[in-house]
């Protein structure tokens, strides 16, 4: 399902110069299309399953540079790249594509960087095979596209690891203060915008680390921390301030930081409260939120327990439900903190699955296992209180939904129980409400997101962008980075005024 | 990094902590609590606002040794420094006038009690204060209590103050000559909470309850704190921590409460190990 991006006027110009440029044109008369089309899809190097599933290291190793030329040579620079109407932020992906190819590494991140500030990270998080690499015509031609995600972490880590991280040089400062509300991917992509105008900007944060979702969510087997921690001592050298531990809502509102000098504000606080399943027993002991899960392991460090003082249980039997990054993120942790069955339960099947492919297929090969067609009915508990087990349902799939998904109908009489000792629930949150809470001007849709303009990401309120999963409920990381760009725009405009 | 302008014992296993933080000391309102660290290691751990000086911009929790945290917490000097320090978290207790309010407090929650009772005196109440311990020598703060209240009764295990018996019997006493309580209000132990709680529900006297159920996060990110008031899911550091305790499961947080028994007792002895070898 890849909904395809509008590309400006401006952007579509930009792409065409590159296009026409001579290296271009020689790189690609260098290599006839049919012997590119030969070349087959360089596969990602990855730890072996046996060894990673026990611990907490990266699972994809990155291409070296020869494979990551390589891979580059299989894109055909296309004059109509397709591949560009399916990222959401319009990356010229041609153009980084080809200076790897040719060897300019500087030349790509920079042409890279000019449309997507976290390169590092959607490279590993991105849905590619849903969105650039969907619409790829080499696809459409051989059945396997560009890797054009790993192509993008590839640069991006050449530059965090190899080359030096370029700082732009910043334009003289506007003396126009702004706060940007949460570190999450929204958020830290604004700060580094405005920035980069000239603009004093403080990023408030409530946690007590900045990155939000990528730092509690995502595993370090997935998105390692350093990256992240790369990107934040970026945004400081240009000046962005982090303050940690500041809820605002709480610590100060709106109103306070107005009187503080602040013009103008950015609200990227992304998804709070959990979504439980609702049924009996469902707060037993030994039953989590993701959540929860997640952020007791990623951002406490419970894997490190007695070292670090957050507990997690460590199940043997752990079930996960639901069928997103989120579930399989969890079950893959209780995986590796000694489960001897970690497995999915999923309402739906395997096709409706909104997980990413690569995760699926990881997780398979770790071990896991995975139930399709089942749902939950109600939790049993032991003496103490603790689950014991789950029983389920088994579904069938009837009409589609609104969502155009074949709406699973439970079958009469499927009752089974699976015994258990620990129970992840991973089936979405709905919108943090702290900031609609404090703010009642701030007008704020049904399921408590907050309301934009979607030209300009302007909420109700004067002076105050909103962007990521505030608006979006559960979204991603791109669509939250794109989201933050488009809202930057409009904040300098609306500072310069 | 929050800097600790005070750290001292008040009673035995009972501390006092004065934080310098000055946002939270101009935001903070009674009934709500503050998530902080003792170490980059350590849990996240809420403690409730005991008093505040938003002149000087300090904050002033009072907490109970139990386990890793608060015992790493207790060994801190004057002038040190902790990693992390937030609020002011949850909502704050409704102040009104509502006419008689009993504050009734146990353990930490003598201190946790004390901006509640002073804010009621303010708001024109008449203000009964019912403090609970085990033995005499664990009273503290009583001159402040005193101060902001029209009666002040302690009762005792050691049977040293007016009453060895817990809450309900010095609840009838007080009822005893007809008089009306419009409202009940308690922070404590989880069993002091449920006490006051069921010793009020006969009555029918409102009675809130300030609950502490294991939490992460404190924002309304993770649903760890998730409590069940009536028939329907709170998350305690959002929706809370303030409930009314007629309305709340109490076996579920009792159990809920226990739930890494094993863990902490882990935990400390491996600490202890560390820094006592
Ligand atoms: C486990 C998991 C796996 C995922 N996997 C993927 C994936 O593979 N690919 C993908 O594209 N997407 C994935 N996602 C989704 C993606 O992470 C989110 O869409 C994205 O992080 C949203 O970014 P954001 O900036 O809007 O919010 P968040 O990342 O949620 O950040 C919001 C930040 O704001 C802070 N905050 C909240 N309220 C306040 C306040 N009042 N004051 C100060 N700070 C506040 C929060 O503490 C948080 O740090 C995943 C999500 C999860 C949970
Ligand atoms: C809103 C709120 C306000 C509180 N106010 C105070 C206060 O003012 N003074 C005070 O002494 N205590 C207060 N508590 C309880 C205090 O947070 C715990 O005693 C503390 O976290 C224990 O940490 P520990 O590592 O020393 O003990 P642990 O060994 O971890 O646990 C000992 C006991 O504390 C409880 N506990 C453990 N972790 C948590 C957690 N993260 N959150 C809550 N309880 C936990 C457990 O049920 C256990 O019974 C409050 C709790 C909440 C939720
Ligand atoms: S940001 Fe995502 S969608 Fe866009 S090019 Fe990169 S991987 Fe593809
Ligand atoms: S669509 Fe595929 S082949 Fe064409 S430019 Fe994009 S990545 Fe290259
Ligand atoms: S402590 Fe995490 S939601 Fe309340």
């Amino acid at each position: 399902m890849t909904e395809k991006n509008k590309l400006s006027p401006e952007v579509k110009e930009k792409l065409k110069a590159e296009y026409n440029k001579e290296w271009r044109k020689e790189l690609r008369s260098a290599i006839p299309v049919k012997e590119r089309m030969k070349i087959s899809r360089q596969k990602m190097p990855e730890r072996n399953p046996e060894e990673r599933n026990t611990d907490f290291y990266e699972v994809n190793q990155g291409l070296d540079e020869k494979t990551a030329r390589l891979e580059a040579q299989r894109c055909l620079d296309c004059a109509n790249p397709q591949c560009v109407l399916g990222c959401p932020v319009g990356i010229d992906i041609p153009s980084f594509v080809k200076n790897i190819e040719r060897g300019d590494f500087g030349a790509s991140i920079r042409s890279l960087k000019s449309a997507n500030s976290l390169p590092a990270i959607c490279g590993r998080v991105c849905p590619q095979e849903t969105q650039c690499e969907a619409v790829c015509t080499v696809k459409k031609a051989t059945g396997v596209s560009v890797a054009i995600g790993n192509l993008e972490r590839f640069i991006a880590d050449y530059e965090q690891t190899k080359g030096k991280v370029h700082i732009p040089k910043i334009p003289p400062s506007t003396g126009k203060k702004v706060a940007v509300i949460g570190a999450g991917p929204a958020g830290l992509t604004v700060a580094g915008e405005l920035a980069k105008k000239g603009h004093q900007v403080t990023v408030f944060e409530a946690l007590h680390v900045a990155g939000g979702v990528l730092v509690y969510g995502i595993p370090e087997f997935r998105l390692p921390k350093r990256i992240l921690k790369a990107e934040v001592e970026y945004l400081q050298k240009l000046g962005v301030e982090v303050r940690l531990n500041f809820v605002v809502g709480l610590t100060a509102t709106l109103e306070d930081l107005k009187k503080d000098g602040y013009e103008c504000f950015f609200i990227g606080t992304g998804a709070g409260l959990p979504n439980f399943l609702r049924i009996p027993g469902e707060n037993l002991i030994g039953i989590y939120s993701a959540n929860e899960y997640l952020t007791r392991v990623n951002l406490m460090r419970a894997f490190d327990f007695p070292e670090y003082d957050t507990p997690v249980f460590l199940g043997k039997r752990a079930v996960v439900f639901g069928g997103g990054n989120v579930a399989m993120d969890s079950v893959r942790t209780a995986k590796r903190l000694g489960a001897d069955m970690a497995a999915i339960l999923y309402r739906r099947s395997r096709t409706e699955m909104p997980a990413r492919v690569e995760e699926v297929h990881h997780a398979e090969e770790e071990g896991i296992e995975f139930h399709f067609l089942t749902n939950p009915i109600r939790f049993i508990g032991d003496d103490q209180g603790k689950v014991k087990a789950v029983e389920c349902l088994k579904m069938e799939l009837g009409e589609p939904d609104s969502s155009g998904r074949r709406r699973p109908i439970p079958i009469e009489g499927s009752e089974f129980i699976v015994d258990i000792d620990l129970a992840v629930v991973a089936i979405g949150n709905s919108p943090n409400p702290l900031i609609p809470q404090t703010n009642p001007d701030l007008k704020v849709g049904k399921w408590g997101n907050v309301e934009v303009d979607w030209n300009t990401m302007a909420t109700s309120m004067k002076g105050v962008y909103a962007g990521g999963d505030i608006i979006r409920g559960g979204a991603t990381v791109i669509l939250a980075m794109g989201d933050a760009r488009v809202a930057a725009a409009e904040m300098d405009r609306y500072l310069r005024k | 990094m929050a800097k600790i302008i005070r750290r001292e014992k008040l009673v035995p296993n009972i501390h006092l902590i004065e934080i310098e933080s000055p946002e939270v000391a101009v935001k903070c309102r009674p009934g709500q609590f503050v998530i902080l660290m003792p170490d980059e290691k350590g849990e996240r751990i809420p403690l409730t606002v005991a008093d505040w000086d938003r002149e000087k911009g300090t904050v002033t929790a009072v907490f109970m040794v139990v386990g890793t945290s608060t015992h790493k917490l207790s060994l801190l000097e004057s002038g040190s420094e902790i990693p992390v320090f937030v609020g002011p978290l949850g909502k704050a207790s409704t102040i009104e006038k509502f006419g008689t309010v009993l504050c009734a407090g146990g353990c930490f929650g003598i201190g946790a009690i004390y901006p509640i009772a002073r804010a009621m005196k303010e708001a024109g109440n008449k203000v009964i204060t019912l403090l609970d311990v085990k033995a005499n020598y664990l009273l503290y703060w009583e001159d402040r209590l005193r101060a902001v209240s029209d009666e002040f009764f302690v009762s005792s295990r050691d049977n040293y103050y007016d009453c060895k018996d817990y809450i309900p019997k010095v609840l009838k006493q007080v009822l005893k000559d007809g008089r009306k309580i419009d409202r009940v209000v308690s922070i404590g132990c989880t069993y002091l909470l449920y006490t006051c709680a069921e010793a009020t529900r006969p009555l029918g006297i409102k009675t809130i309850v300030s609950l502490n159920p294991v939490m992460v996060d404190g924002t309304g990110m993770c649903g760890a704190c998730r409590v069940t008031i009536g028939d329907k899911t709170k998350f305690a550091c959002v929706d809370g921590p303030d409930f009314d305790g007629h309305l709340v499961k109490w076996e579920e947080l009792f159990s809920r409460r226990k739930s890494y028994f094993h863990d902490e007792i882990r935990s400390l002895c491996y600490w202890e190990n560390k820094v006592f070898p």
